[in-house]
């Protein structure tokens, strides 16, 4: 054995820091703010002051007319086709009508930010005011003004019923609910609210566009997927989409806002307009009226079970608010109608919701697709349950729990038993049965612990690999994934090197491009180590086969006797001396034999979401969904009676990746995922004045900062192999943030008996909530 | 109107074209091509700004540029001249607590200037002194680790 075979420790499992760390640490990294091109001109947008109102027209003269200003563009002059992921309802700006405040009506491309944002506000629009709908109550009400005049001729991508100002409905049923509950000795039911939370991703979204002579555009911007822009910027402007490149620089947070696109194709509309490089960059205003926001829910929820904690039926209907356009939303009521009945055994269950269009900024994807929302209720009624039977709720969840070989709803099957181990996990790191010793901290306090659960998926739609060997023996990895900054870069290289038995250093990632890479649908479903990683695995394979071929020919010996060895050679097994390095096979390939060695995988996850035999569904908005993971976190809280705060002490979010290719990384996801969590708890919620967005800046909405985090925040990583993962792996992105909301809840609960089902839970609503039953209590 | 102001920048001397409203984020980023400094909310919350100035840390988007005549200004670009990673750069790599780093150019800036200042800092002090540095990625668990590493393995 070789002393590179002896030192060989593999490249997965290692908490590697990220291979572009260096460039961070020291100001260098380059993100779409810093970003010039000679030439260049900067854009600004106007936008609507008006949640609903016909345009009748525009008076652009004065703006055109101030120095330094290039080219005025509004919804008369650009607009090819409307857009949308899964309804084409929506224009790259206003045209005829805008349907909330804070809606791009115009475009300024001019030599400076400061001249064209001056521009914006000398442009004229002559607006005849409409009634708004701002909830979904106000919009389904009869005399409700059509928000989409034209919505049942929009184009879906999948089909749905709807009329008025619904834009998609969804349902699941399995099972006979109706005739179930009468087999339930207990039967909890309640109606539960969510609040709109805004992703602050720190960096703001931005884009760089420019045209070469040719017409062809390059199109650089912060976004989860070069393929998603071009193929959104492309519907919307008309354009061919060979006649748009699009890359990437580091980008500096992606937490669903960038997933589909904000300002892209308003850019490359400047830039074709102007024939000149144009920049937009949103100011933190902007970034919170034009992009999008996680969606409100409305959810009313209904569990029965047994008098031995066996759940038998299951009740969730939603109604969401989607704001002025589709954009993500159909899948996101869709993916948490699938998610509604929780990680649990329950045999007659049924979901179903309304996504109903308001004259709202639209609500779109954001961390945990919807999960966040439904699991808030589904965990706060397990423990409801529990309390009645005088039941642990680690006991109740256990007794319930999903196992390997089991069905989710739909069919889809659970490929593990990790939810029984990361229940257990949990319950020995938090020292659960013991908790009775965690006292208040002092007078005019109350402690408690609160436990919840989620399941989460990895997987949906298609994605690649391209693995190179150069003539060296060194490889390029280009999976045209974009890395957000969760470390997908760093994770897909570790597969790729461990793999070929290569070094870390040897793998090079190159950066996303339409031009280049293979397609990857996005940095989005928590699907990125899982599907490009099995991606990365086939392509690498494809090399390794390869390698072998030439070896074989080499030692005129057969390709099964063939080994990879560490540090990138291949010998016959068992015969030390027998040896080639991958530096004299790719040379051979590249100079002699057989051509350069590529190897490239595509592939699409496959499996359906519902089975038609087991499950009635409606509206399913993604016919192949993935692979379940699944999660627990208990968090030990404080509440101040005087004051109604809520402080998390300590937290355990334990979570199943299957195989953590990084653990370091993975901490890294489940730490960022319960504190984002942990503010959609606690504090954070964009706030609606009637129409407007009243707190859009970081100064009036508030998200954690250091001293708001538990001081113990414990990541609990559980590795059951997925069957078909990159060496066992799933995705992590998402989960950790699902269950923290209900956990807090259920801490709350535990500490003083208050039930409080709407978030946040900022102080004045526990306070009041502490007050009121305390006056419940004198009567 | 612009005015001419002298500013020494990570040990060099410069002379920029200030407008009266311009701001020191705006010359470090748009003048002289230091964009290591981040402009998250031009409001002074975030801190991705952070720059220091006459040794203490200021946030560059509130600061007019045309205040700073004769200062001596670090950024972040300026603490690693040679190469030659700070305590604190080093500690954020070994613990792994980047993660998309767009906080992380003012966060360097924010706990170097803590450990100029106090070479002990305890982990109430970090928190404290970081706590207007803001970061949606990483729950901050594996920053505050990474500058108490850099106190045990730096300075002390």
């Amino acid at each position: 054995m070789s002393l590179a075979e002896e030192t060989w420790k593999g490249e997965v499992g290692r908490s590697v820091p990220r291979l572009e760390i260096r460039e961070k640490v020291t100001g260098r990294a380059t993100y779409i703010a810093d970003l010039t091109r000679p030439g260049m001109l900067f854009g600004a947008i106007l936008q609507s002051p008006l949640p609903h109102a016909r345009i009748k027209g525009y008076d652009v003269s004065a703006a055109l007319a101030l120095p330094g200003v290039h080219a005025v563009l509004t919804g008369a002059d650009i607009g090819a086709a409307k857009g949308g992921p899964f309804i084409k309802d929506e224009w790259v700006l206003a045209k005829d009508k805008v349907r909330y405040v804070g809606e791009p009506v115009a475009l300024v491309a001019a030599e400076d930010e400061k001249t064209a944002r001056r521009a914006t506000r000398l442009i004229e629009v002559d607006y005849e005011e409409l009634p708004a709908a701002l909830s979904p109550e106000e919009a389904l009400a009869e005399d409700a003004a059509l928000i989409h005049e034209d919505n049942a001729e929009n184009v879906r991508i999948f089909p749905t019923k709807v009329e008025g100002n619904v834009a998609w409905r969804t349902a699941f049923q399995e099972g006979d609910v109706d005739a179930a509950w009468n087999d339930c000795d207990v039967i909890v039911e309640g109606t539960y609210e969510t609040q709109a939370q805004a992703h602050v991703a720190l960096e703001p979204c931005g884009a760089l566009a420019e045209v070469d002579a040719a017409g062809r555009v390059t199109l650089w911007s912060s976004n989860q997927s070069v393929f998603r822009t071009q193929s959104n910027v492309c519907e919307l402007l008309g354009l061919p989409m060979a006649k748009l490149r699009c890359l990437t620089p580091r980008v500096g947070g992606g937490f669903g806002n960038k997933m589909e696109i904000h300002v892209q194709a308003m850019c490359v509309a400047l830039t074709i307009a102007t024939d000149r490089p144009v920049k937009m960059i949103l100011t933190r205003e902007e970034d919170f009226e034009i992009v999008r926001h996680r969606h409100p829910y409305k959810i009313r929820a209904k569990t029965g079970a047994k008098q031995d904690g066996t759940l038998v039926a299951r009740e969730v209907e939603v109604l969401v608010d989607c704001g002025a356009y589709g954009d993500d939303s159909p899948g996101v009521l869709g993916f948490s109608l699938l998610m509604a009945r929780g990680p649990y055994r329950i045999p007659h269950s049924r979901s179903k919701g309304t996504l109903v269009y308001t004259n709202k900024l639209r609500f779109g994807a954001f961390r945990g697709f919807g999960n966040p929302q439904v699991s808030f209720a589904t965990e706060i009624q397990l423990d409801e349950i529990a309390e009645e039977l005088g039941m642990d709720p680690f006991d109740l969840r256990l007794k319930n729990a999903t196992r390997k070989g089991d069905k989710w709803v739909g069919g889809g099957e659970v490929s593990s038993d990790a939810f029984v181990t990361v229940l257990e996990e949990t319950r020995k790191a938090c020292d659960w049965d013991n908790r009775g010793k965690r006292v208040p901290s002092g007078p005019g306090k109350k402690r408690g612990l609160g436990l919840a659960c989620s399941s989460h998926i990895s997987g949906v739609l298609s994605t690649g690999a391209i693995v190179r060997l150069l003539e060296d023996g060194s490889v390029v990895l280009n999976t045209g994934c974009v890395d957000i900054g969760q470390g997908s870069d760093t994770v897909l290289t570790q597969i790729c090197a461990e793999a070929l038995k290569v070094p870390l250093a040897s793998v090079s990632v190159a950066s996303p491009d339409t031009d280049g890479s293979p397609y990857n649908w996005g940095t989005t479903a928590s699907r990125v180590t899982y599907m490009a990683g099995r991606a990365v695995v086939a392509a690498s394979g494809k090399v390794e086969a390869e390698i072998k071929r030439h070896a074989a020919d080499i030692f005129e010996c057969a390709e099964v006797d063939l080994e990879l060895r560490p540090g990138g050679k291949v010998g016959i097994a068992g015969v030390p001396d027998k040896e080639l390095s991958f530096h004299d096979i790719s040379m051979r390939a590249h100079w002699a034999v057989g051509g350069p060695i590529v190897g490239a995988e595509t592939l699409i996850y496959d499996r359906p979401t519902v089975d038609p035999k087991r499950t009635i569904a409606e509206g399913v908005p993604f016919p192949q969904i993935g692979v379940f993971n699944f999660a627990a976190t208990v968090c030990d809280i404080e509440v101040d009676e005087a004051s109604g705060k809520i402080e998390v002490l300590e937290a355990w979010d334990a979570c199943d990746v299957g195989r953590a290719i990084n653990p370091g990384s993975v901490e890294g996801q489940i730490e960022g995922g319960f504190v984002q969590g942990l503010g959609f708890a606690l504090v954070e919620e964009v706030v609606f004045d009637g129409a407007r967005v009243a707190n859009p800046s970081l100064m009036d909405y508030k998200i954690p900062t250091m001293l708001d985090v538990p001081y113990k925040l414990h990541a609990i990583i559980v590795e059951e192999a997925e069957p078909d993962g990159p060496f066992g792996a799933k995705g992590i992105g998402e989960i950790p943030i699902c269950a923290v909301a209900p956990a807090i809840a259920n801490g709350l609960a535990a500490a003083t008996g208050l039930r409080l089902r709407q978030l946040p839970l900022k102080p004045e609503r526990v306070l009041d909530g502490l007050l009121t039953r305390e006056d419940d209590d004198a009567d | 109107m612009s005015q001419a102001v002298a500013l020494k920048i990570n040990g060099v001397e410069r002379q920029v074209l200030a407008g009266a409203t311009q701001t020191l984020l705006e010359v470090l980023r748009d003048q002289l091509g230091l964009t290591g400094s981040k402009r998250g909310c031009n409001q002074g919350v975030c801190g991705a700004c952070t720059v220091m100035v006459d040794g203490r840390p200021v946030r560059g988007c509130l600061s007019l540029a045309a205040n700073c005549e004769g200062s001596e200004i670090t950024t972040v670009e300026g603490l690693a001249p040679a190469g030659k990673l700070t305590p604190v750069q080093q500690a954020l790599i070994d613990s792994g607590a980047v993660q998309c780093g767009f906080c992380t150019s003012g966060m360097v800036i924010s706990a170097h200037w803590l450990l100029q200042r106090n070479e002990k800092p305890d982990s109430d002090e970090i928190r404290r002194t970081l706590s207007g540095n803001l970061c949606r990625c990483s729950g901050y668990r594996k920053i505050v680790e990474a500058v108490a590493s850099a106190v045990e393995g730096g300075k002390a």
